[in-house]
Protein backbone atom coordinates (compact mmCIF):
# COMPACT_ATOMS: atom_id res chain seq x y z
CA UNK A 1 0.00 0.00 0.00
CA UNK A 2 1.36 3.35 -0.94
CA UNK A 3 0.93 5.23 2.22
CA UNK A 4 0.90 9.12 1.10
CA UNK A 5 -2.03 8.28 -1.56
CA UNK A 6 -4.00 6.58 1.15
CA UNK A 7 -4.04 9.19 3.85
CA UNK A 8 -4.66 11.17 0.65
CA UNK A 9 -7.91 9.77 -0.17
CA UNK A 10 -9.19 8.85 3.07
CA UNK A 11 -8.85 12.38 4.01
CA UNK A 12 -11.00 13.30 1.02
CA UNK A 13 -13.63 10.28 1.89
CA UNK A 14 -13.94 12.00 5.48
CA UNK A 15 -14.46 15.49 3.97
CA UNK A 16 -16.83 14.09 1.35
CA UNK A 17 -18.52 12.94 4.07
CA UNK A 18 -18.70 15.38 6.34
CA UNK A 19 -19.49 18.19 3.63
CA UNK A 20 -22.47 16.25 1.84
CA UNK A 21 -24.61 15.66 5.88
CA UNK A 22 -23.69 19.94 6.27
CA UNK A 23 -24.28 21.10 2.74
CA UNK A 24 -27.74 23.12 2.82
CA UNK A 25 -27.81 22.51 -0.82
CA UNK A 26 -29.41 18.64 -1.78
CA UNK A 27 -28.06 18.80 -5.46
CA UNK A 28 -24.64 19.55 -3.89
CA UNK A 29 -25.20 16.83 -1.14
CA UNK A 30 -26.14 14.58 -3.80
CA UNK A 31 -22.66 15.28 -6.15
CA UNK A 32 -20.46 15.42 -2.46
CA UNK A 33 -21.84 11.94 -2.16
CA UNK A 34 -21.04 10.59 -5.94
CA UNK A 35 -17.56 12.13 -4.60
CA UNK A 36 -17.93 9.84 -1.39
CA UNK A 37 -18.59 6.57 -3.13
CA UNK A 38 -15.68 7.49 -5.81
CA UNK A 39 -13.09 7.88 -3.06
CA UNK A 40 -14.05 4.73 -1.44
CA UNK A 41 -13.83 2.76 -4.61
CA UNK A 42 -10.30 4.17 -4.86
CA UNK A 43 -9.93 3.59 -1.32
CA UNK A 44 -10.83 -0.24 -2.28
CA UNK A 45 -8.96 -0.56 -5.38
CA UNK A 46 -5.97 0.19 -3.08
CA UNK A 47 -6.57 -2.46 -0.05
CA UNK A 48 -6.78 -5.21 -3.23
CA UNK A 49 -10.49 -5.49 -3.45
CA UNK A 50 -11.44 -4.98 -7.22
CA UNK A 51 -14.85 -6.57 -7.90
CA UNK A 52 -15.72 -4.85 -4.77
CA UNK A 53 -14.28 -1.27 -5.89
CA UNK A 54 -16.02 -1.71 -9.78
CA UNK A 55 -19.57 -2.47 -7.84
CA UNK A 56 -18.80 1.39 -5.66
CA UNK A 57 -17.56 2.42 -9.25
CA UNK A 58 -21.00 1.54 -11.07
CA UNK A 59 -23.68 1.41 -8.54
CA UNK A 60 -22.60 4.13 -5.67
CA UNK A 61 -20.79 6.71 -8.14
CA UNK A 62 -23.17 6.18 -11.53
CA UNK A 63 -26.75 5.10 -10.64
CA UNK A 64 -27.27 6.35 -6.96
CA UNK A 65 -26.35 9.69 -7.75
CA UNK A 66 -27.91 9.55 -11.07
CA UNK A 67 -31.02 8.55 -8.78
CA UNK A 68 -30.37 11.43 -5.55
CA UNK A 69 -30.62 13.98 -9.05
CA UNK A 70 -33.59 12.73 -9.86
CA UNK A 71 -34.83 12.96 -6.66
CA UNK A 72 -33.90 16.22 -5.92
CA UNK A 73 -34.98 17.73 -9.58
CA UNK A 74 -38.82 16.24 -8.32
CA UNK A 75 -39.01 17.60 -4.65
CA UNK A 76 -37.16 20.66 -2.99
CA UNK A 77 -33.41 21.47 -3.79
CA UNK A 78 -33.07 23.28 -0.38
CA UNK A 79 -33.16 21.01 2.84
CA UNK A 80 -35.66 22.69 5.90
CA UNK A 81 -33.07 21.88 8.47
CA UNK B 1 -33.13 17.11 18.78
CA UNK B 2 -30.37 17.83 16.63
CA UNK B 3 -27.95 17.87 19.64
CA UNK B 4 -29.18 14.58 21.16
CA UNK B 5 -28.26 13.36 17.56
CA UNK B 6 -25.17 14.26 17.39
CA UNK B 7 -24.27 13.21 20.87
CA UNK B 8 -25.35 9.94 19.83
CA UNK B 9 -23.85 9.36 16.80
CA UNK B 10 -20.71 10.51 18.73
CA UNK B 11 -21.19 8.22 21.48
CA UNK B 12 -21.79 4.95 18.85
CA UNK B 13 -18.56 5.90 16.84
CA UNK B 14 -16.84 5.80 19.69
CA UNK B 15 -17.61 2.12 20.97
CA UNK B 16 -17.38 0.97 17.08
CA UNK B 17 -13.80 2.57 16.95
CA UNK B 18 -13.34 1.06 20.41
CA UNK B 19 -14.61 -2.45 19.23
CA UNK B 20 -12.54 -1.88 16.10
CA UNK B 21 -9.58 -2.44 18.01
CA UNK B 22 -10.72 -6.39 18.80
CA UNK B 23 -10.32 -7.03 15.07
CA UNK B 24 -7.47 -9.32 13.74
CA UNK B 25 -5.28 -6.58 11.94
CA UNK B 26 -5.53 -5.83 8.48
CA UNK B 27 -4.25 -9.51 6.26
CA UNK B 28 -3.26 -11.07 9.71
CA UNK B 29 -2.45 -14.31 8.26
CA UNK B 30 -3.53 -15.87 12.25
CA UNK B 31 -7.10 -14.80 12.18
CA UNK B 32 -10.14 -17.04 12.28
CA UNK B 33 -11.00 -16.33 8.76
CA UNK B 34 -7.50 -16.35 7.00
CA UNK B 35 -6.77 -20.05 9.05
CA UNK B 36 -8.96 -22.55 6.96
CA UNK B 37 -11.74 -20.75 4.92
CA UNK B 38 -9.57 -18.41 2.84
CA UNK B 39 -6.78 -20.91 2.25
CA UNK B 40 -9.88 -23.16 1.25
CA UNK B 41 -11.18 -21.04 -1.56
CA UNK B 42 -7.56 -19.92 -2.92
CA UNK B 43 -6.44 -23.44 -3.06
CA UNK B 44 -9.41 -25.11 -4.32
CA UNK B 45 -11.59 -23.15 -6.48
CA UNK B 46 -9.87 -23.32 -9.43
CA UNK B 47 -10.07 -27.13 -9.29
CA UNK B 48 -13.60 -27.28 -7.87
CA UNK B 49 -15.15 -24.53 -10.40
CA UNK B 50 -12.31 -23.69 -12.70
CA UNK B 51 -12.97 -20.12 -11.84
CA UNK B 52 -9.70 -17.84 -12.07
CA UNK B 53 -11.34 -15.21 -10.41
CA UNK B 54 -12.15 -16.48 -6.82
CA UNK B 55 -14.51 -13.98 -6.17
CA UNK B 56 -16.99 -14.82 -8.71
CA UNK B 57 -17.40 -18.10 -7.64
CA UNK B 58 -17.36 -17.34 -3.75
CA UNK B 59 -20.38 -14.53 -4.76
CA UNK B 60 -22.51 -17.05 -7.55
CA UNK B 61 -21.58 -20.61 -6.23
CA UNK B 62 -20.24 -20.92 -2.63
CA UNK B 63 -22.26 -18.23 -1.41
CA UNK B 64 -24.87 -18.90 -4.26
CA UNK B 65 -27.94 -18.44 -1.84
CA UNK B 66 -26.78 -14.96 -0.31
CA UNK B 67 -26.69 -13.87 -3.59
CA UNK B 68 -29.98 -14.98 -4.90
CA UNK B 69 -31.17 -12.94 -2.82
CA UNK B 70 -29.72 -9.87 -2.69
CA UNK B 71 -31.05 -10.42 -6.49
CA UNK B 72 -34.54 -10.44 -4.84
CA UNK B 73 -33.62 -7.71 -2.84
CA UNK B 74 -32.88 -6.12 -5.70
CA UNK B 75 -36.09 -6.84 -7.36
CA UNK B 76 -38.31 -6.08 -4.36
CA UNK B 77 -36.41 -2.32 -4.43
CA UNK B 78 -37.79 -2.04 -7.62
CA UNK B 79 -41.51 -2.96 -7.09
CA UNK B 80 -41.52 -0.62 -4.05
CA UNK B 81 -40.69 1.75 -6.04
CA UNK B 82 -43.01 1.02 -8.62
CA UNK B 83 -45.90 0.93 -5.87
CA UNK B 84 -44.99 4.13 -3.87
CA UNK B 85 -44.75 6.67 -6.90
CA UNK B 86 -46.70 5.20 -10.01
CA UNK B 87 -49.71 6.72 -10.77
CA UNK B 88 -52.30 5.98 -13.65
CA UNK B 89 -54.16 8.58 -13.84
CA UNK B 90 -53.84 10.82 -17.06
CA UNK B 91 -53.20 14.09 -16.34
CA UNK B 92 -52.43 15.94 -19.78
CA UNK B 93 -50.02 19.15 -18.82
CA UNK B 94 -51.80 22.39 -19.87
CA UNK B 95 -49.62 22.46 -22.93
CA UNK B 96 -47.38 20.69 -24.73
CA UNK B 97 -44.51 21.76 -26.46
CA UNK B 98 -43.37 20.72 -30.03
CA UNK B 99 -39.97 21.75 -32.07
CA UNK B 100 -39.33 21.78 -35.84
CA UNK B 101 -36.47 19.92 -35.79
CA UNK B 102 -35.27 21.93 -39.51
CA UNK B 103 -35.32 25.02 -37.82
CA UNK B 104 -35.39 24.41 -34.05
CA UNK B 105 -38.47 27.05 -33.90
CA UNK B 106 -40.20 25.40 -30.52
CA UNK B 107 -43.82 25.88 -30.61
CA UNK B 108 -45.90 25.62 -27.31
CA UNK B 109 -49.66 24.45 -28.05
CA UNK B 110 -52.18 25.13 -25.91
CA UNK B 111 -54.80 22.69 -24.01
CA UNK B 112 -57.29 21.44 -26.52
CA UNK B 113 -55.08 23.13 -29.18
CA UNK B 114 -54.86 21.25 -32.18
CA UNK B 115 -51.80 19.33 -33.30
CA UNK B 116 -49.02 20.47 -35.89
CA UNK B 117 -49.81 18.55 -38.87
CA UNK B 118 -47.03 17.20 -39.87
CA UNK B 119 -44.07 15.27 -39.10
CA UNK B 120 -41.37 17.90 -38.85
CA UNK B 121 -42.28 18.69 -35.14
CA UNK B 122 -41.00 16.55 -32.36
CA UNK B 123 -42.59 16.03 -28.74
CA UNK B 124 -40.45 18.17 -26.23
CA UNK B 125 -40.35 18.17 -22.37
CA UNK B 126 -41.91 21.84 -20.92
CA UNK B 127 -39.74 22.14 -18.00
CA UNK B 128 -36.45 22.23 -19.15
CA UNK B 129 -35.94 22.03 -23.15
CA UNK B 130 -31.82 22.14 -24.14
CA UNK B 131 -31.21 21.43 -27.60
CA UNK B 132 -27.87 20.29 -28.28
CA UNK B 133 -26.57 18.24 -30.95
CA UNK B 134 -23.14 17.50 -29.57
CA UNK B 135 -24.60 15.64 -27.04
CA UNK B 136 -27.42 13.66 -28.14
CA UNK B 137 -24.68 12.75 -30.91
CA UNK B 138 -22.13 11.66 -28.86
CA UNK B 139 -24.55 10.15 -26.41
CA UNK B 140 -26.19 7.97 -29.65
CA UNK B 141 -22.32 7.14 -30.56
CA UNK B 142 -21.14 6.12 -26.98
CA UNK B 143 -24.28 4.24 -26.25
CA UNK B 144 -23.46 0.86 -28.12
CA UNK B 145 -19.69 0.83 -26.68
CA UNK B 146 -20.96 0.90 -23.18
CA UNK B 147 -23.72 -1.73 -23.65
CA UNK B 148 -21.01 -4.00 -25.31
CA UNK B 149 -18.79 -3.39 -22.23
CA UNK B 150 -21.56 -4.35 -19.95
CA UNK B 151 -22.06 -7.51 -22.26
CA UNK B 152 -17.89 -8.03 -21.79
CA UNK B 153 -18.52 -7.61 -17.74
CA UNK B 154 -20.93 -10.01 -17.18
CA UNK B 155 -19.23 -12.57 -19.46
CA UNK B 156 -15.87 -12.02 -18.71
CA UNK B 157 -16.51 -11.77 -14.77
CA UNK B 158 -14.92 -15.59 -14.37
CA UNK B 159 -11.60 -14.06 -15.59
CA UNK B 160 -11.93 -10.36 -14.30
CA UNK B 161 -13.20 -8.24 -12.12
CA UNK B 162 -16.78 -7.75 -12.72
CA UNK B 163 -20.22 -10.00 -13.14
CA UNK B 164 -24.20 -9.49 -13.00
CA UNK B 165 -24.01 -6.77 -10.90
CA UNK B 166 -21.50 -4.51 -12.47
CA UNK B 167 -22.54 -5.32 -15.85
CA UNK B 168 -26.30 -4.87 -15.09
CA UNK B 169 -26.12 -1.67 -13.75
CA UNK B 170 -23.71 -0.40 -16.60
CA UNK B 171 -26.53 -1.86 -19.14
CA UNK B 172 -29.41 0.23 -17.42
CA UNK B 173 -27.30 3.19 -17.28
CA UNK B 174 -26.74 3.22 -20.73
CA UNK B 175 -30.39 3.45 -20.90
CA UNK B 176 -30.55 6.03 -18.74
CA UNK B 177 -27.94 8.20 -20.77
CA UNK B 178 -30.28 7.85 -23.25
CA UNK B 179 -33.20 9.06 -21.43
CA UNK B 180 -30.88 11.95 -20.24
CA UNK B 181 -29.40 12.79 -23.23
CA UNK B 182 -32.66 12.71 -25.11
CA UNK B 183 -35.75 12.51 -23.41
CA UNK B 184 -37.27 10.08 -20.94
CA UNK B 185 -40.38 9.16 -24.14
CA UNK B 186 -37.31 8.18 -26.71
CA UNK B 187 -36.01 5.69 -23.83
CA UNK B 188 -39.65 4.19 -22.64
CA UNK B 189 -40.03 3.69 -26.58
CA UNK B 190 -37.29 1.53 -26.63
CA UNK B 191 -37.23 0.10 -23.13
CA UNK B 192 -41.07 0.22 -22.04
CA UNK B 193 -42.49 -0.59 -18.57
CA UNK B 194 -44.19 -3.81 -19.02
CA UNK B 195 -40.88 -4.96 -20.46
CA UNK B 196 -39.01 -3.56 -17.41
CA UNK B 197 -41.54 -5.26 -15.16
CA UNK B 198 -41.40 -8.35 -16.73
CA UNK B 199 -37.28 -8.53 -16.88
CA UNK B 200 -37.05 -7.59 -13.45
CA UNK B 201 -39.18 -11.01 -12.68
CA UNK B 202 -37.21 -12.91 -15.26
CA UNK B 203 -34.08 -12.20 -14.06
CA UNK B 204 -34.54 -13.85 -10.48
CA UNK B 205 -36.21 -16.40 -11.81
CA UNK B 206 -33.69 -17.56 -13.72
CA UNK B 207 -31.56 -17.61 -10.75
CA UNK B 208 -33.88 -19.66 -8.60
CA UNK B 209 -34.77 -21.64 -11.57
CA UNK B 210 -31.08 -22.74 -11.79
CA UNK B 211 -31.26 -23.61 -8.15
CA UNK B 212 -34.70 -25.66 -8.45
CA UNK B 213 -33.65 -27.27 -11.73
CA UNK B 214 -30.29 -28.56 -9.57
CA UNK B 215 -32.70 -29.53 -6.77
CA UNK B 216 -35.05 -31.64 -9.73
CA UNK B 217 -31.69 -33.31 -11.19
CA UNK B 218 -30.98 -34.61 -7.62
CA UNK B 219 -28.30 -32.87 -6.21
CA UNK B 220 -28.63 -29.79 -3.56
CA UNK B 221 -30.27 -26.50 -4.35
CA UNK B 222 -28.14 -24.15 -6.33
CA UNK B 223 -25.27 -27.04 -6.81
CA UNK B 224 -24.10 -26.27 -10.41
CA UNK B 225 -22.69 -29.64 -10.72
CA UNK B 226 -26.43 -31.38 -11.55
CA UNK B 227 -26.25 -29.69 -14.35
CA UNK B 228 -23.28 -31.67 -15.81
CA UNK B 229 -26.11 -33.99 -17.63
CA UNK B 230 -28.44 -31.46 -19.05
CA UNK B 231 -25.12 -29.30 -20.16
CA UNK B 232 -22.92 -32.53 -21.43
CA UNK B 233 -20.05 -31.70 -19.55
CA UNK B 234 -18.09 -32.37 -16.88
CA UNK B 235 -19.49 -31.32 -13.25
CA UNK B 236 -16.29 -29.11 -12.49
CA UNK B 237 -17.05 -27.51 -16.26
CA UNK B 238 -20.80 -27.40 -15.37
CA UNK B 239 -19.93 -25.42 -12.14
CA UNK B 240 -18.40 -22.86 -14.20
CA UNK B 241 -21.38 -22.78 -16.65
CA UNK B 242 -23.72 -22.61 -13.91
CA UNK B 243 -21.92 -19.36 -12.34
CA UNK B 244 -22.58 -17.98 -15.79
CA UNK B 245 -25.72 -18.50 -16.17
CA UNK B 246 -27.17 -17.52 -12.92
CA UNK B 247 -24.67 -14.12 -13.42
CA UNK B 248 -26.82 -13.35 -16.46
CA UNK B 249 -29.71 -13.88 -14.43
CA UNK B 250 -28.28 -11.68 -12.19
CA UNK B 251 -27.53 -8.65 -14.83
CA UNK B 252 -31.23 -9.09 -16.76
CA UNK B 253 -32.48 -8.40 -12.88
CA UNK B 254 -30.22 -5.32 -12.26
CA UNK B 255 -30.47 -3.54 -15.57
CA UNK B 256 -34.15 -3.71 -15.74
CA UNK B 257 -34.30 -2.61 -11.79
CA UNK B 258 -32.07 0.12 -12.64
CA UNK B 259 -34.15 1.32 -15.36
CA UNK B 260 -38.06 1.18 -13.58
CA UNK B 261 -36.60 3.06 -10.62
CA UNK B 262 -34.93 5.83 -12.41
CA UNK B 263 -38.20 6.08 -14.82
CA UNK B 264 -40.37 6.34 -12.00
CA UNK B 265 -38.27 8.92 -9.60
CA UNK B 266 -37.55 10.91 -12.41
CA UNK B 267 -41.07 11.33 -13.69
CA UNK B 268 -42.94 11.25 -10.31
CA UNK B 269 -44.43 8.19 -11.76
CA UNK B 270 -46.25 10.12 -14.53
CA UNK B 271 -43.95 8.81 -17.38
CA UNK B 272 -44.94 12.10 -18.79
CA UNK B 273 -41.43 14.00 -18.38
CA UNK B 274 -38.00 13.11 -17.47
CA UNK B 275 -35.28 15.04 -15.89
Amino acid sequence: MVWPIDLAVLTLVVITSIGALMVKDLLGAAILFGAYSFMMCLLWTVMGAVDVAFTEASVGAGASTVFFVAAVFRTSRRTKD
Amino acid sequence: MKIIGLIVAILVGALLIYAAEDFPAWSDPASPASTYLSPHFIEKTMEETSVPNIVTAVLADYRGFDTMFETTVIFSAGMAVFLLLRTFRREEPEARHYRHVLTGVTLRVKEGGELPPSDDFERIDSLWTPHDLIIKTVCRLLIPFIQLFALYVIAHGHHSPGGGFQGGVILGASIILLAISQDLRTAVKRMAEKLDALLCAVGVLIYAGTGALCLLLGLNFLDYSALASVLHVDPITARSHGILIVEIGVGIAVMATIIWIYNNVSSKGKYEQGL
